[in-house]
Formats: structure tokens, C-alpha cells, sequence
């Protein structure tokens, strides 16, 4: 059944990928640093969606949906419109590439991503694992 | 949405005399000793002084080279303040050049900090950058990657920048005469993988395509012949496009599993970068099999490989690139390249982890696991084609 996106299940679907994929744990075993995953509203998406996950040697220590920006400072924030995150979740668009294009805006630690760039695209691999639910 | 980016390509014989059309006062030449001895540099001095302009030599850029080297050029730039930075040699002096351009025009920025997220750089505002390859197969002429090692933290840094990408890149066949047959070949086989990877990553795309297939088989067809006889004016000619074929055709889709390996095994083991991918190339298209069939078929057809019916085309073409390789004396496994089988168990974790934190891993058709890379790794020390 497909998980509303941005939901508190949908979260916690995403959480429970990360601590089953075998893959990220070794994509990401020396990644080091929390984010924001922030979905910029557009069209069918009326509010923005702030998502924190910290994330630290290939686990997910811990995680939530975010009103209010400033309520956390992760090391990374990556944000972009709704519409290009629903292509890299349609696997209609690579992560990676939506990055390197400017599609998505990343602000961190560039050093440590380019060190682990498969690690981004397990992440990516995890959310792609159950069927979310957009809106239309 | 992606970029299909190229510098300017000037090919073919005398295609050194375009420097003499350039406008500028001051140039540097950015090079090693060796490219000083065989005479490449005066050959590019006097057409830099028939466009009447002065120039000076960087010459200190090692095997393998260094944020340091760097900097110390940045030093000369900033005292000669040139209009061109020309750099004559392999895929190291490129990489230096494209650098030190850099920084000399961006002196808010230091090499290191390139990626591929930034954006607005405003290079070729103080200089030009000229890429003149004297080997032909790295296509650092065409590309806009850098390689450079932290000797501080004993680690290679791969800085990616589509706006790094040199001005004009100078493809003459005459700069490529003096590599010796072993050089030819590893070199050959980088651009051999170039092409192959390129053409069957999951970056590849329209653009590219042709150009990989087009390098393909002008290395089928002339690396023997290079290898052969260093005087072939033809081979040579036809090497040094595919090489810069094949730069254009990867660094717009990207290299895989081959590269990651590759990497992996030149840091460990200090094995020349082509030979080294080269020796990985059959044993990556073995790996991926399946997920990558039509496009191997389609290559085989392009080489005109005969793949009979029921039969993979996948397998067919990885003996077929054994066997050139066979032909130009490359080594087929690493045993065969001289890897002590003690030293190769023990440095086993290094080469896994390297390989899997290469950035080239993730544009593979297959993404191997760790206990999949270590027993790729140990089938390619053993020669011995892959059936997992």
C-alpha cells in the first residue's frame, strides 16, 4: 500500500529501509552528519516538507519531520522544488546528477559527499524501496 | 537535463601551429623534465613566439601529482601573470594546469575545494587554458577532471568542475611520436576503457554515444599498429583522436567499475593508470553482463565480432579486448602484472574500500557488493573470467 509522502509513516518507511539496506551500510560507513532533506513547495504541494535525518556510519540515529528550520542545525541541507524530488523518487532522475545540475542546491561538507557519492545514492535506493503516495 | 561540454579541438597534423594564431603578451608552459629533454616544449615555444609572445616553463609536475606542485606553480603565475596557460604533456601535467588556472584566477579558492556543485567559477577571464597531450589516451585534454594527490593525508583527490574544462585542446599527432611501445599501449587501453565505460554507464547518453563507439574501434584498429611501430604517422594520428574521442565521449556520461578498480590498484600498487583499467575493462563487462547485453551486442556489431546465435555478445567481447591486449603485451590478470600474491591478500581491504568509495562506482550498471568486489578482485589477480 502506497505511504502518504511527507507523512510520519512515510518517515518512519524511510528509516526503517535505511536500517535494512545492507548496501548504505557500506556506501556510508564512514559518513558522518545529519540533514535536512527540505521539499521546496510547488504545485500539488502546498507546504513546504523539512525531513532531518542523522546519519552516522551507515545507521540513522535518529529522525523527524521539521516545522520550523531553525528548530536543528545539521551539517548538510540539500533543497530543492517538490517536482524533482518526486523524478529522483520516480527513479525518472538521478540524485546525483540533480545535484551537479543545480536542480538540487546541497550545502555542507563538499569534500565528504564527493568522498561518498554512492552513498547518496543508496539513500536515494532506500526511499525508492515502498510506494509513496504524491499529491495530486 | 545534463551538459554535453567540449573545448575547442584543433586535430591533425600541424594542428600545433594554432598557437601561433592565439592572442596574449605571456604564456606558461606547464610540463615535466621529460616532455623538456624530448624537445616538445621548444616546439611550442616557437610557435608561442611567432603569435609574439614570451613564455616561461613550469616544469616540475611529478608522476602522481601533488596539491604542492600545484601551489608552486600558482607561485610563477602570479608572478608572470600570463594570458595562456599551455600545458605539454600526459594526463598529470593537464591535471596540474587545469589547477593552477584555477586558482590563479580564482585566488579565493584553493584546488582542493573544486566540485561539482559550484557554479559561476568566471575562468578564462586573466587566462586561457590550452591542453596539449603528448600521450594519447588519458583525454585530460578534453575533460574537465582533475587528479591530484594530498601528500599530507596520503589521499587522491578527484575534483570534478564542467567549468574547468581547458579552452582550446591541441591534438597533434607530431607531440605523441616519442612514446615508447609500453607507454602506447597502457595508454591505448585507458582510452580503450574510456570509450567502453562511457558508452555503457548509466550516465550515458545521445551525445555521446557515437563518439564512444567511433573511439572503440579506432583503438581495434591502430593501437596495434602504434604499438608496433611508434613511426606509423597514421596509427598514431588516429590514436591520438580516439583518445580525445573517447575524453569527450566519458567525461559527458562518465566512467564505472572499471575506473573505480583501476583507481583502486594504481593507489595500492602504483600500476600505470591505463594498464591498469585496461586490465580490469574484460573482467567489469563479464561483471555486468546481463544488465548491459543489447549494448555489448551493439558494440560486438560495431567490431564486427561474431556472436552466434544463443551465444552473449557480453563474454564475446571481453575476449575479443583480452586478446588485443594480449597483442600489445598488456597483462591479463594481476598476477601478470607483477602484483606479489602476499602483498595483494594483504592489501585486500585497502583495494576493497578504495574501490568502493570511488565516485565512478556509481554510474555502474551493477553496483558490486563488498564481498562481490573482493572476489572480482581475486578472479582478476587469477586471470580467470567472472561467473557470479
Amino acid at each position: 500500500m502506497a505511504i502518504k509522502f511527507g507523512s510520519e509513516e512515510w518517515l518512519k518507511a524511510f528509516t526503517q529501509e535505511i536500517s535494512q539496506s545492507q548496501a548504505y551500510k557500506e556506501a556510508a560507513k564512514k559518513w558522518e552528519g545529519d540533514l535536512y532533506f527540505i521539499i521546496e513547495p510547488e504545485a500539488s504541494l502546498k507546504d513546504k516538507i523539512v525531513v532531518y535525518v542523522d546519519l552516522w556510519h551507515g545507521e540513522c540515529r535518529s529522525s523527524a519531520l521539521v516545522t520550523d528550520e531553525s528548530e536543528k542545525t545539521p551539517a548538510y541541507r540539500i533543497w530543492g522544488p517538490f517536482s524533482v524530488w518526486r523524478q529522483i523518487l520516480e527513479k525518472k532522475l538521478d540524485s546525483v546528477q540533480a545535484m551537479m545540475t543545480g536542480r538540487l542546491k546541497v550545502k555542507g561538507d563538499m569534500a565528504q559527499i564527493m568522498r561518498m557519492p554512492r552513498a547518496a545514492v543508496e539513500l536515494v535506493n532506500c526511499v525508492t524501496k515502498f510506494e509513496t503516495e504524491f499529491p495530486d | 537535463m545534463w551538459y554535453f561540454v567540449v573545448p575547442e579541438v584543433v586535430f591533425g597534423q600541424d594542428a600545433l601551429s594554432r598557437l601561433a594564431e592565439l592572442k596574449g603578451k605571456s604564456a606558461v608552459i606547464v610540463t615535466d623534465k621529460n616532455i623538456v629533454k624530448l624537445g616538445l616544449v621548444d616546439m611550442v615555444k616557437a610557435q608561442l613566439s611567432r603569435a609574439g609572445m614570451e613564455s616561461s616553463v613550469f616544469d616540475e609536475v611529478e608522476p602522481d601529482p601533488s596539491l604542492q606542485t600545484v601551489s608552486k606553480g600558482v607561485a610563477l603565475m602570479n608572478q608572470y601573470k600570463p594570458d595562456l596557460v599551455v600545458a605539454v604533456g600526459g594526463g598529470s601535467v593537464m591535471d596540474v594546469a587545469k589547477a593552477m588556472r584555477v586558482e590563479y584566477e580564482r585566488p579565493d579558492l584553493k584546488a582542493e575545494e573544486i566540485n561539482p556543485f559550484i557554479s559561476d567559477l568566471g575562468l578564462g577571464i586573466k587566462a586561457k587554458l590550452i591542453c596539449i597531450p603528448t600521450t594519447s589516451g588519458t583525454g585530460a585534454e578534453a575533460t574537465f577532471a582533475i587528479v591530484l594527490t594530498d601528500t599530507v593525508d596520503q589521499r587522491k583527490l578527484s575534483l570534478i568542475n564542467r567549468e574547468i574544462i581547458p579552452d582550446i585542446a591541441i591534438v597533434d599527432p607530431a607531440l605523441a611520436m616519442a612514446m615508447p611501445p609500453a607507454v602506447t599501449a597502457d595508454t591505448g587501453m585507458d582510452a580503450l576503457t574510456h570509450a567502453v565505460e562511457g558508452f555503457t554507464c548509466t550516465w550515458k547518453n545521445d551525445f555521446t554515444d557515437g563518439l564512444c563507439i567511433r573511439a572503440i574501434q579506432l583503438v581495434f584498429e591502430y593501437l596495434p599498429r602504434a604499438v608496433k611501430d611508434g613511426l606509423d604517422m597514421e596509427a598514431r594520428e588516429k590514436m591520438h583522436n580516439a583518445a580525445t574521442i573517447a575524453g569527450i565521449g566519458f567525461i559527458n556520461s562518465l566512467t564505472a567499475m572499471a575506473h573505480a578498480t583501476g583507481h583502486s590498484l594504481g593507489v595500492v600498487f602504483h600500476v600505470p593508470h591505463g594498464r591498469a583499467v585496461g586490465l580490469f575493462l574484460p573482467y567489469t563487462i563479464e561483471f555486468i553482463g546481463e544488465a548491459r547485453e543489447e549494448l555489448w551486442a551493439e558494440l560486438a556489431n560495431s567490431l564486427r565480432l561474431e556472436v552466434p546465435k544463443g551465444e552473449k555478445a557480453g563474454p564475446i567481447l571481453a575476449r575479443a579486448i583480452r586478446g588485443l591486449a594480449k597483442s600489445i603485451k598488456e597483462p591479463l590478470s594481476l598476477k601478470e602484472a607483477g602484483i606479489p600474491s602476499d602483498k595483494f591478500d594483504s592489501s585486500m581491504e585497502k583495494l576493497v574500500d578504495n574501490a568502493m568509495a570511488d565516485g565512478s562506482l556509481i554510474v555502474s550498471a551493477r553496483i558490486p557488493s563488498v564481498a562481490e568486489t573482493e572476489k572480482f578482485l581475486r578472479y582478476a589477480y587469477e586471470g580467470k573470467a567472472i561467473d557470479f
